[in-house]
């Protein structure tokens, strides 16, 4: 019973879908019909395969990767590679340095306050290998925390007049592992065109969009911030989430000059941009007690977001740090890759740092030594008088960038030879974004007596007017 | 041809060989566990290997899987639940906020990046970062931290918890120590050369020291020459970049570093993954790279490097070097090898997996280390043909930029390098070599016959031990410290979510004492957490196995 009523019901059914067939516009019936024709097509046409994975038999390939030469793994380097034949130092690099068996007076480490002989700064080195050995043997996260590092993060943190700092083992990777924390892939990063190459590789680490404006020119960079700012009006949900910072150093190491700090506080509240501060060469020159250009310029130290800076030049010890408020450093403790991933500083030298921190902050050190160098015919002086390296470069360029630093060369030789250790500054020509000119790098340091300054002026004279004429 | 597992074929039937047919196969265990045949296709490895290569990595059993994931859905439900009583000012908040004239900027934290960190990390936080206040030998003082608000911030009370014994550290030789007499020339050096050198390799930082350190790091590899850099995560990511660029191509291992993911990535040049210690997927990679080239335009590309580290600090595996270096020769590729932890940990002479296989340094192109973990200092160098050295002389980005290493760090690779060469007259650097060796074989046979899941190969003195769970991670690692033991755990994103575990760093200088006071507290927490997730029985013949190992 039940099976005849359902097979009526399906007959039913069937009834009702022949009705509906005649029933329906005509347009609908052509256009499943041609849906249908549509759908054969594809069942029965051959699928699409990459024209290349069938084409190749095995012999082929075989015999590809027959021929196939790589170059050689290293490009071969000529035997005259100025880096090839570099100044060997014997002894500690400070105020009387022996190059190469010569002594002479250093003019080339970055050695500012003349701590790298301190008695003290040794003695606590001492005392601190005494007790924890040399290594730290694992990272921070991993039983690589000794309470020396904490300490010193205090101590900075105190000194800067921040919240918190942090600590690297190596200055280079300090600013390096920074800036790829905050930044990411649709950031926009506005940064100087001078920075350090640092700097310029935590960039591209970073993977953000970078925009650079002319060395120190806040005009160049405020019409880069009105770009950004018609593009946001264009697309605000984007705006909103991109993230924006200016990347600039306090005294650049590249020209010696100071970055206009103040402009830069003002284009920050104007256009809504966080400022990171690279102040490895300002920390402990410039400011009354050494805390760099925030101090130098009379700024609160929380309008920067971000102070980064090396242990290796004023502090006379290996590593670097970064200081700002919690909101910021905190986040590096996780996701600084030079942080998390790399064994921590060794406590001889984080007990270095802090003994020279205390160094510094007893005896604030007024630097007032300027090299007199402003008359040497052929070669200008490059930086501001209160920037303790500066550059010497050739007045104008004979010819190429060979020649330039081949002369230059000449220059630092006869220099040495008469006993001031001078160094040129040294490039990666192929992979920096601006090439600075050669030059010749002359180091100021509170170790300098008035008499040396003057010798080694009145020899640079002699260098350059025996060389250049 | 000789087949390698038949050695141990015979007694133990819960040795694994890792399968790499298998591997290709059944996608989706990556790790299998059950001997299935003893066919070894690519190159035919009974030559290549001259003593048996056995590693493990057993799956855990289903269940575990199971309850791992429902426990990351509980933590992160209540995460949701956190967040939302938090915003809701239900409860109190304790992150440091923006500054208030800051407040319309846009955020530098997206709320959901930091949505694991604050819920889940966050719980369980006290078990990283724990200061100590001692040379990280054998056993260190901890500094006793205390929270008071759940983790958010810690407060040390000024008690030291003395003679914790140390898992965690990378003491592999036991060089980080304050013997007076082993210290005696750091000593000297230190207050020769002060502690810092103000200037980069090529304008004024290159010491005699430095010349010193380079020829006998030389001298010890057996190479032409030899370049020292100042940290170990720099020496990867500095010249990398240096040695290869835009046009080439390089193949990294599913599980290497970040400073080599981060060096190759700076460098420009195509990046392709093949999977851990798996030579067929990494000759399928090369013999596509040579007969496509490059994508799209195919031009042959300038020239391929292979980026594998000697032993890998999460999983305990140690390469497959032999194979590596076959395929290298016939695909004409270069061979980049990171000793990180392999440098003095394995080998006979403690000279890295380079030794460890009986293969001569000319074979590998790179070689790459670092002084941190074997010799208790600082630092990282490069070796290999005088040209190559020349060439990072020139270009490396450290040697232009960054600062050299420190005089006193530098003494210290030196006399511990002299003492595992034996150039100091004693045959002090081979006992620990050999103590070593020892330390690891007897840990690691108890673990496997205690029932953990252990990874690795069984002569990596890295012993990663399986926790899964999300919630075992913290109870570990607290309970351990209550026994007076140090342990590091691991656990996402270091490692896959579904595997977090604890990694056993042994040293030479362990006693066999101390092994067994760990072993014992393993025991007892292993059976009070149920960790013991092993599906392979204790080994029924313990002494046959030490006897067999002992001949080697």
């Amino acid at each position: 019973m039940a099976a005849v009523a359902a097979g009526v019901g399906q007959q039913w059914v069937l009834v009702e879908m022949v009705q509906a067939f005649y029933e329906a516009p005509a347009y609908h019936l052509i256009l499943e019909g041609i849906l249908i024709l549509w759908i054969i097509r594809l069942l029965f046409s051959k699928t699409y395969k990459l024209q290349e994975r069938s084409d190749l038999t095995l012999k082929e390939k075989e015999e590809l990767i027959e021929e196939w030469q790589p170059e050689p793994l290293v490009p071969p380097v000529p035997k005259d590679h100025p880096a090839l034949n570099y100044n060997i130092v014997s002894g500690p690099p400070t105020h009387i340095i022996t190059v190469n068996g010569k002594e002479c007076i250093n003019f080339a480490s970055f050695n500012f306050l003349g701590l790298l002989n301190n008695e003290k700064v040794k003695s606590a080195a001492q005392a601190s290998l005494k007790k924890y050995g040399v290594g730290t043997c694992g990272p921070r996260g991993f039983y690589g925390t000794f309470d020396v590092h904490l300490e010193l993060e205090e101590r900075l943190a105190k000194f800067m007049r921040t919240e918190e700092a942090i600590i690297y083992s190596y200055g280079f990777a300090t600013i390096a592992s920074a800036i790829p924390a905050y930044s990411k892939r649709g950031d926009i990063v506005f940064v100087d065109e001078a920075a350090c190459f640092a700097i310029q590789k935590g960039l591209q680490a970073s993977r953000s969009n970078i925009k650079l404006f002319k060395h120190n020119d806040m005009a160049d960079l405020e019409r880069l911030l009105k770009e950004q700012e018609s593009e946001d009006q264009k697309n605000p949900r984007k705006a909103r989430v991109t993230r924006r910072f200016i990347v600039v150093e306090g005294l650049y190491m590249n020209t010696g000059d100071i970055c206009p700090l103040p402009e830069l506080i003002k284009l920050k509240y104007k256009y809504k941009v966080r400022i990171f501060l690279e102040e490895s060469l300002s920390f402990g020159v410039l400011g009354a007690h050494g805390r760099g250009i925030t101090e130098h310029f009379g700024i609160n130290i929380d309008d920067i977001d971000l102070i980064s800076a090396n242990m290796e030049n004023s502090l006379a010890s290996i590593g670097g740090f970064c200081c700002g408020r919690s909101f910021i450093i905190d986040h590096q403790r996780l996701s600084g890759q030079g942080y998390c991933f790399s064994a921590s500083l060794p406590p001889l030298l984080a007990a270095a740092a802090i003994e020279a921190l205390n160094i510094m902050e007893d005896n604030p050190v007024i630097r007032t030594m300027t090299i007199k160098c402003q008359s040497i015919s052929g070669l200008k002086v490059v930086g501001e008088s209160f920037s303790p390296a500066l550059h010497l470069q050739l007045e104008e360029s004979w010819g190429s960038r060979e020649n330039d630093v081949k002369l230059l060369k000449r220059v630092v030789d006869y220099c040495m030879n008469s006993g001031i250790a001078l160094t040129q500054a040294r490039y990666l020509e192929k992979e920096e974004k601006c090439l600075p000119p050669p030059s010749i790098r002359v180091v100021i340091t509170v170790e300098q007596t008035e008499q040396e300054l003057d010798r080694a002026a009145s020899l640079l004279k002699e260098a350059a007017q025996s060389v250049l004429n | 041809m000789a087949n390698p597992s038949a050695v141990c074929n015979g007694h133990l039937h819960h040795h694994h060989h890792q399968k790499q047919n298998n591997l290709l196969k059944s996608g989706i265990s990556k790790k299998n566990g059950i001997i299935k045949g003893t066919k070894k296709n690519g190159v035919s490895n009974g030559t290549l290997y001259k003593k048996p290569f056995i590693e493990h990595f057993e799956q855990a059993p289903m269940y575990v899987a199971v309850f791992t994931f429902v426990g990351f859905a509980v933590g992160t439900i209540f995460g949701y639940l956190r967040d939302f009583m938090r915003a809701w000012g239900l409860e109190k908040r304790n992150i440091a906020a923006e500054r208030e004239q800051q407040k319309d900027f846009v955020p530098l934290y997206q709320d959901f990046e930091n949505f694991y960190t604050r819920n889940l990390y966050l719980r369980i936080r006290d078990n990283w970062n724990r200061p100590i206040c001692s040379v990280p030998g054998p056993q260190f003082d901890l500094m006793e931290r205390v929270t008071d608000d759940y983790n958010w911030t810690f407060r040390f009370t000024g008690r030291t918890i003395k003679n914790v014994i140390n898992m965690g550290s990378y003491n592999y030789l036991g060089f980080a120590e304050t013997d007076v007499n082993a210290l005696k020339t750091v000593t000297i050096e230190l207050e020769k050369y002060g502690t810092g050198v103000c200037s980069t390799r090529q304008e004024m930082g290159t010491l005699d020291k430095h010349v010193e350190l380079e020829n006998l790091v030389a001298k010890f590899l057996g190479v032409e020459d030899a370049m020292v850099f100042g940290m170990g995560f720099a020496t990867n990511s500095m010249n990398i970049p240096a040695l290869v660029g835009k046009g080439c191509l390089i193949l990294s291992d599913e599980l290497n570093h970040t400073s080599l993911v981060l060096g190759a990535r700076l460098s420009g040049a195509t990046i392709r993954i093949f999977k851990h210690n798996n030579m067929q997927s990494l000759e399928k990679l090369l013999r596509d790279a040579i007969i496509y080239g490059q994508p799209r335009t195919h031009r042959k590309w300038r020239k391929i490097i292979i980026l594998v580290e000697g032993i890998y600090s999460m999983e305990g595996s140690i390469v497959r070097l032999p194979e590596i270096v076959s395929l290298k020769n016939k695909y004409k590729a270069y061979l980049y090898l990171d000793e990180a932890h392999s440098i003095g940990a394995v080998g006979a002479t403690g000279r890295g997996v380079v030794e460890y296989f009986g293969m001569s340094p000319n074979d590998v192109d790179v070689l790459m280390g670092t002084f941190t973990k074997s010799f208790g200092a600082a630092g990282g160098y490069i070796a290999g043909k005088k040209d190559l050295v020349d060439f990072l002389r020139t270009h490396s980005h450290s040697a232009v930029y960054a600062t050299s290493m420190c005089p006193p760090v530098a003494e210290q690779i030196i006399r511990a390098m002299r003492c595992l060469m034996g150039l100091d007259g004693t045959t002090q650097g081979l006992q620990r070599v050999r103590q070593l060796e020892k330390n690891t074989r007897y840990f690691r046979r108890k673990l496997h016959e205690m029932g953990f899941i252990i990874y690795g190969n069984d002569d990596s003195p890295v012993v990663p031990l399986l926790l899964y769970m999300p919630g075992k991670i913290g109870a570990f690692a607290r309970r351990m410290l209550e026994k007076n033991i140090g342990v590091v755990v691991v656990g996402f994103p270091a490692t896959p979510i579904t595997e977090s575990r604890a990694r056993f760093c042994v040293s030479a200088a362990h006693t066999r004492e101390m092994l067994d006071t760990v072993l014992n507290a393993l025991d007892e927490l292993g059976d009070f957490l149920h960790l013991k997730y092993s599906r392979y029985s204790k080994s029924s013949h313990p002494e046959l196995y030490e006897e067999s190992r002992l001949e080697d």
